[in-house]
């Protein structure tokens, strides 16, 4: 299926935050199809790493708490307008996606 | 505004050897990271102590004013709860964030290399529940913890 990747940038108290947003149904293993009564496998993203400029900023591990279609917050006091963005994301089942912007807050 | 209980939890230093390890992580490249990080134990924990040892190698983090938690005290789609963390502690080296009440409580754990002390996300929480947030800094671990309660439940039918 296909996984669609998104960042957003915004100036929030004096710093650039970085949104993320990946559309994943991140399933936790733990519920049943209604109709089959067959448990759904767990399926849920388990690593996020974002980049600045080619340098880490932050790298999240992620389990079957967090929501489908994660959105993920992050903040910056030296990202600038013009920055490259990098995430990089990857699921239990070794789907992957990435996606690169530029920093306009 | 928010409502935040706080426990007492046993004061201790954090092992080094995971520390490091965490550390080191961030200047592995992309590829490698993504192999290699994910820590299996923690999540799979059914226990706040049990997740925090399998993060950082203890579960000893002492209480601080300096985090906040901005959440719903109370939440009525259990599927989906926005948090968001920040912290004026210096030197945030990581954030964590556990539902007490749910089956596994560790929801995320981000480390920080570039980034200031915030860390924004929706979780899943079954039932009303204590969320505790353990920032790490300084090589210490600090928490915070706040009640949000859970009309309708977000694990499972």
């Amino acid at each position: 299926m296909a996984r669609e990747t998104k960042i957003r940038t915004r100036t929030q108290e004096g710093a650039v935050e970085v949104l993320v947003l990946v559309t994943h149904p991140m399933e936790t293993g733990m519920r049943k199809d209604k109709a089959s009564g067959k448990v759904i496998p767990a399926h849920f993203i388990q690593e996020l790493i974002i980049e600045l400029n080619g340098k880490p900023m932050a790298s999240a591990s992620l389990g079957i708490g967090v929501s489908e279609n994660p959105l993920l917050g992050f903040r910056s006091k030296t990202a600038k307008n013009g920055d490259k963005l990098k995430v990089t994301w990857k699921d239990n089942k070794g789907e992957s996606g990435t996606l690169e912007a530029v920093v306009d807050a | 505004m928010t409502v935040i209980n706080r426990r007492t939890f046993l004061k201790g230093t954090v092992a080094g050897s995971v520390l490091a390890v965490a550390a080191s992580a961030g200047l592995l490249t992309p590829t490698r990271v993504l192999a290699a990080a994910w820590p299996a134990a923690a999540f799979d924990a059914k226990s706040v102590d049990d997740a925090l040892k399998g993060l950082y190698g203890t579960s000893a983090a002492a209480d601080s004013k300096a985090i906040t938690i901005k959440a719903p005290i109370q939440a009525e789609n259990g599927a989906v709860v926005p948090i968001a963390v920040s912290t004026s502690l210096p030197g945030v080296e990581g954030i964590a964030i556990l539902v007490q009440a749910n089956n596994q409580p560790l929801v995320a754990s981000v480390a920080l290399s570039g980034a200031v002390g915030y860390f924004s996300a929706r979780m899943k929480m079954g039932k009303t529940s204590d969320v505790k947030v353990i920032v790490k800094s300084g090589g210490k671990l600090h928490m915070a913890s706040q009640q949000i309660k859970v009309t309708v439940g977000g694990c499972g039918g």
